[in-house]
Parts: C-alpha cells; sequence; structure tokens
C-alpha cells in the first residue's frame, strides 16, 4: 500500500515481540535484586530470607520497617539474610520458592497480600519455615505447624493517635483516609474514631477509603482529592492508613499547612510541617522475634499478635514533633496506653 | 443529605471534579487524535506514566514544575515515537505493542527510580501545583486542547490528512501524501497529551510513586471508543468519570447510607449503558492497518 518493507510483516513483527519480551524479562531481572550479606554470633549458619511486598523496601513504611529488622536481626544476631523485591504481583510466589529450594531456614513475606502464597509454599516445603506479616489464614486453612502469622494489635495503636486527633483537634472534625477496603485497614478506623471520641465525645470523624483493589495503596492523586475533600468539610487534621496513597493526603497537607497523622514507620519527614505523629507498627521488632524464636528452636506455627504491652505498636513523640505535640497531650495519652495495657480500656478492632 | 448537596453543589467540588478529569481527559484526546489517524492506542498507560516519573524527575532536578511538565510532554512523545516506529516502520502488531510498552512502563519506572534515585517506589520530591485549578498550567493545556483540536483535526491540514490516514489512506496516496507521516505526526501529538496528563499525576502531588497511573489510561481509551472517537466528546466522557469517582468521595465523607463501593461503580456502569444506548460509531476505517 505505502512503504516498502524489507521482511515480511509477521516475521518483523515476531522479532519485534522477541525484543520486547528480552528487554521486558532484563528489566524485571534487574527490579528482583538478590543481595547477600554476611554472618556472626549465635545465628551463624542459620538464612533468613524476606521477600518485600509491592512497596519495597525503601518505602518509608511498612517495607522499610521490615528491611529494618532483618539488618538488625543480620547484626546482632549474625544470622544470614537474602531480600528480594519483586516487581510484580505475580512475582511473589516465584520469589518465595526460590528461597524454599534454596532450603532457608526461615523466610519472611511482607504484607497480607502473601497468604494464599505462604499457605501452598508451607504445605510444600514442610521443612522450611515461613512467616506472614499481616497474615490471617484463608477460608478452611487451619493452623500450618511451618506458618507464623505475625499480626499487629493496630487498632490500639490507632486509638492513640485518635486521642492526640481528638486532643489537638479545633475544629471538632478529624479526618481519615484509608487505602484498600479490607478488614485489616478497617481496624485502624474503628481503633481511630474509638480513640477521638474517648477524649472528645462531640468529635466528628470522616472517613473515606480509597478503594477496594491493592491499587488503592498506590495512588497518591486520589489520596489528594480524598483528604482535600475532608479538609473541605472542616477537619482539621487527617490520619491515613493507606499505602503511597497517603503521599497524597501529606501533599495536601503541606499546601494547606494543615495537619496530618503518618502510619506504619515515622512519616515526619514526608510533611516535616505537618505530621504531628505517627502511628507505628513495629515491623522491626517482629521480625527480629521471630529470627530470635527460630534460633532457639522455639518457633511456633499460628498467629502471634503484638499489641501495645509488646511494643509492636505505638505513637512517635520526640524532638522533631515537639512543637506540634505538647507535652500535655502525650502525657495524657501515654496514661490511655497504659490502661489499654492493664485491660482498663478494651479497644474495639470492628 | 443537604450535606452532600450543600458539598457537591460547591465550587470545592467542581474543582475536584476538574482537577481528576485533567489526566483522563489529556490522556483520552491523546488517544483519540493517534486512534483516529489510524494507529491502535493501548500505550497510553505507558504514556501517563512514564510522563509522570519524567515530570517528577525534571521537576526535581530542575526545581521547576513548568520544566517538569516539558519533560512529562517528551516522555509521552519518546513513547509515542517508539510506539509509532513499531507500528509504522517495523510493522509490529499494533496491540502488542502497547501491551508491551504497558508492562514496559511498570517495570522500567521502577528500574528508573532505582538507577536514577535509589529509591524503590518514590521518587524525591518535586514542586508540587497541588490542588489549585486557575494557577496549574496543565489544567489550562486541557482546556485549550479540548477547544482547539475538534476545530484542528476539522480544519486544519494536518488534521485532514490525519483523518484521511486513518479512514482512507489510499486517497491520501493519491494526492500524493504519506500516510505514514500523518499518522507518525498525530502519534505524536497524542503522545504529548498523555504525557501532559501524566505529568499532572505527579505535579500534582508533588512526587512520583510507582504505578501511580491506576489504569487511568485504558479508562481513557474507553472513553475514545465511547465518544466515538472525537476528542471533546471524550474529554466530556472523562468529565463524567471524574464527576462519578468525586461524588463517591462525596458519599463518604458525608456518611449517606450508601456504600461507597456502589458509588465507585458509577462511572463503569454508565459507561456500559451509555455504550449500549449510544448508537455505536464505526472505528477509523484502517485503525490498526498499515
Amino acid at each position: 500500500m505505502q512503504g516498502f518493507r524489507l521482511l515480511s510483516p509477521a516475521v518483523t513483527a515476531r522479532r519485534l515481540i522477541g525484543i520486547l519480551l528480552a528487554i521486558n524479562a532484563l528489566l524485571l531481572g534487574v527490579g528482583a535484586v538478590i543481595v547477600p550479606s554476611s554472618a556472626r554470633e549465635q545465628g551463624k549458619g542459620v538464612h533468613v530470607g524476606l521477600v518485600f511486598d509491592i512497596g519495597g523496601k525503601n518505602d518509608k513504611s511498612f517495607n522499610e520497617a521490615a528491611w529494618r529488622g532483618l539488618m538488625r536481626a543480620q547484626a546482632e544476631l549474625g544470622v544470614e539474610t537474602r531480600f528480594i523485591e519483586p516487581t510484580e504481583g505475580s512475582d511473589r510466589e516465584s520469589a518465595l520458592r526460590t528461597l524454599a529450594t534454596k532450603k532457608f531456614d526461615l523466610i519472611i513475606g511482607v504484607g497480607f497480600i502473601f497468604g494464599p502464597d505462604l499457605e501452598r509454599l508451607a504445605r510444600q516445603f514442610p521443612d522450611v519455615k515461613f512467616a506472614g506479616i499481616d497474615y490471617s489464614p484463608s477460608e478452611g486453612v487451619g493452623t500450618l505447624p511451618n506458618l507464623a502469622g505475625l499480626r499487629f494489635r493496630e487498632h490500639e495503636g490507632s486509638f492513640l493517635v485518635g486521642a492526640i486527633a481528638g486532643l489537638v483537634t479545633r475544629t471538632k472534625v478529624v479526618g481519615f483516609v484509608g487505602g484498600m477496603k479490607i478488614p485489616l485497614i478497617h481496624k485502624f478506623e474503628v481503633g481511630y474514631a474509638a480513640g477521638v471520641h474517648r477524649v472528645c465525645p462531640a468529635c466528628r470523624v470522616v472517613a473515606a477509603y480509597a478503594g477496594t483493589e491493592p491499587k488503592a495503596f498506590a495512588d497518591p492523586s486520589l489520596g489528594q482529592e480524598l483528604a482535600a475533600a475532608q479538609y473541605g468539610q472542616g477537619a482539621d487534621i487527617i490520619f491515613h492508613a493507606s499505602g503511597k496513597t497517603g503521599d497524597g493526603v501529606f501533599a495536601a497537607a503541606r499546601q494547606r499547612g494543615a495537619r496530618a497523622i503518618g502510619v506504619d514507620s515515622d512519616q515526619f519527614d514526608a510533611a516535616p510541617c505537618c505530621v504531628v505523629t505517627s502511628m507505628v507498627k513495629r515491623v522491626d521488632v517482629a521480625v527480629v522475634d521471630i529470627v530470635k524464636d527460630v534460633i532457639a528452636g522455639k518457633f511456633r506455627g499460628g498467629i502471634h499478635e503484638l499489641g501495645l504491652a509488646e511494643h509492636g505498636v505505638g505513637f512517635v513523640a520526640d524532638e522533631r514533633n515537639r512543637s506540634m505535640l505538647p507535652i500535655d497531650v502525650v502525657e495524657k495519652v501515654n496514661a490511655l496506653a497504659e490502661q489499654i495495657i492493664a485491660g482498663k480500656i478494651r479497644v474495639p478492632s470492628e | 443529605m443537604t450535606q452532600l448537596l450543600t458539598t457537591v453543589f460547591s465550587l470545592a467540588f467542581v474543582a475536584q471534579v476538574l482537577r481528576i478529569a485533567v489526566p483522563y481527559a489529556l490522556a483520552a484526546m491523546g488517544g483519540a487524535v493517534t486512534e483516529r489517524s489510524g494507529v491502535i492506542d493501548l500505550a497510553l498507560e505507558a504514556k501517563l506514566l512514564f510522563g509522570a516519573f519524567a515530570a517528577a524527575a525534571v521537576g526535581h532536578v530542575t526545581d521547576s514544575a513548568l520544566l517538569g511538565l516539558a519533560g512529562g510532554i517528551a516522555a509521552g512523545v519518546a513513547v509515542a515515537a517508539i510506539q509509532a516506529g513499531c507500528a509504522l516502520v517495523l510493522y509490529a502488531d499494533q496491540v502488542i505493542i502497547g501491551i508491551a510498552l504497558n508492562v514496559i512502563a511498570t517495570a522500567g519506572t521502577r528500574f528508573l527510580l532505582q538507577i536514577l534515585f535509589h529509591e524503590g517506589a518514590n521518587s524525591p520530591p518535586c514542586p508540587a501545583y497541588g490542588d489549585a485549578v486557575l494557577t496549574n498550567p496543565i489544567v489550562w493545556l486541557a482546556v485549550i486542547a479540548t477547544a482547539v483540536l475538534p476545530f484542528a483535526l476539522r480544519r486544519t491540514r494536518w488534521g485532514l490528512r490525519l483523518r484521511a490516514a486513518g479512514d482512507r489512506p489510499d486517497a491520501l496516496i493519491a494526492v500524493g501524501a504519506s500516510p505514514r507521516r500523518a499518522r507518525f505526526a498525530a502519534a505524536l501529538v497524542g503522545g504529548a497529551l498523555a504525557g501532559a496528563g501524566g505529568a499532572q499525576l505527579s505535579l500534582a502531588v508533588g512526587g512520583f510513586t510507582a504505578d501511580m497511573s491506576s489504569s487511568r489510561g485504558y479508562i481513557a481509551l474507553v472513553m475514545v471508543i465511547l465518544a466515538g472517537w472525537r476528542p471533546a466528546r471524550a474529554v466530556l466522557a472523562c468529565l463524567g468519570v471524574a464527576a462519578a469517582e468525586a461524588l463517591s468521595i462525596a458519599f463518604q465523607i458525608t456518611d449517606i447510607a450508601v456504600p461507597s463501593e456502589l458509588v465507585g461503580l458509577l462511572p463503569y456502569v454508565t459507561t456500559l449503558v451509555v455504550l449500549m444506548i449510544v448508537v455505536a460509531r464505526r472505528p477509523p476505517a484502517s485503525l490498526g492497518r498499515v
């Protein structure tokens, strides 16, 4: 029709697809970096592998906390560590499998999304111990002796930052932005709202979620709009539990000089103007503890829950956020924390 | 209910709809222009994602949002050039090219994050337009493109040749013009528009996040088809999607007893219904054929 053809279209197309696939495979390969490291002390000879969730090890949040735990286990206990950052969701299982076939002693999957993969591999490799952060058993799956679920009572930590929000709000309206609408994230909202109402019964909590698919944790544009709408409704502080979607919440806060509360790790750096505190989930503590269990031969399958009493959750109060978080507020909230640990306050989770 | 109504009939709501619509609308206009010339444009997602990345990266390095926007546009053009090159010079299957580019965009932006910034999922911060509407040049770009594109397609030589390349390439050859050239020109303009849409994603927030395009490119392409490959109508369809998204936000924060998931479904259901009611317009006659 027009132009001339060097080769028949079918041959060229096939070759092109080949090239594109090769480029793609190369990119995926580079994405999944396997980094070895050295050993020391009582954990010598124990191999711990860790597979990150979509955010990757530098997500300034959940995955990064897991990574800190792994690095601490390596430095303090001398275990051999390896980690894999899968680029695509479908690579998660093959990453776990790679480590399992290499006879690692403990393999950790970071994130609830690893659940079904961990269950399948735990059955296939009964000699390998597995641990899943935020793991909850799938329908019909009981306790597997070589699979530990490391879970957090996020509602307890959320209760405390809720109390902070309730104490520092001036408009009596506080916001919550959730990522994917699942029971795990709902726990944050329920605990938060309970904390707000404990110290400020007249306060209103406006809550919104970014969606019902995993991508709801990676949509900062939508997070920005959710936060803009809540600040527009009169909220003057917003707690987010939405992964990277929260970047949009911080962007909205920065622009207005409004206040926000971070999640999982200390997120002060995301918006030093505005992040009053963060609800920290000590994934690092959970990782170090489970590695210690393996070394001591005390590993047991089933759910391990970490709450305030186990230092598994908490909030940030240090020099950096002191100007936004008055000392009397911290004292009141610490008193609430003690009551929760003592069992005098029961924090709802659903 | 009154709370919902006061929310919906407020200036802030209108501004929010506009902001949400901009990436969709720019991508859809880009897709409409490209496809009208006869090139299947499944790579909108890749242009959004690379556009968002380049805008954040350039914005970070130069500390200028405007230069970031230029970077986003350039990235969109670059992706379009690869796409058009594979389709029009190497005669590869256009659907496969689109899918391949989208996959490369997901992994490639992560790869570049790692190489350039040693980060797994985030770029360092860049200047942000935030949620201001009137001072955001990308919003203006979208408005101007919406006004100019239909006219350009209908009245200018560029538009005439572009449409001829999509519908009657033989007629174009008969007058001594090259369909390939018209298609290249269309694809590059389309890439620029989609790249600008990507720039809005990262420059509004002030940073790039892996996978932040969140399937917006695919939805934009559906709106192009829904609008019968007419750019202004595609923008209208995108405004509809954005309004439904904003409504779903409003429903959530005003505590109306309607599940927000239901409202979230609204754009897709609306699309399906409209597709069934509106008499389907046929695609450009030689779409995907070289």
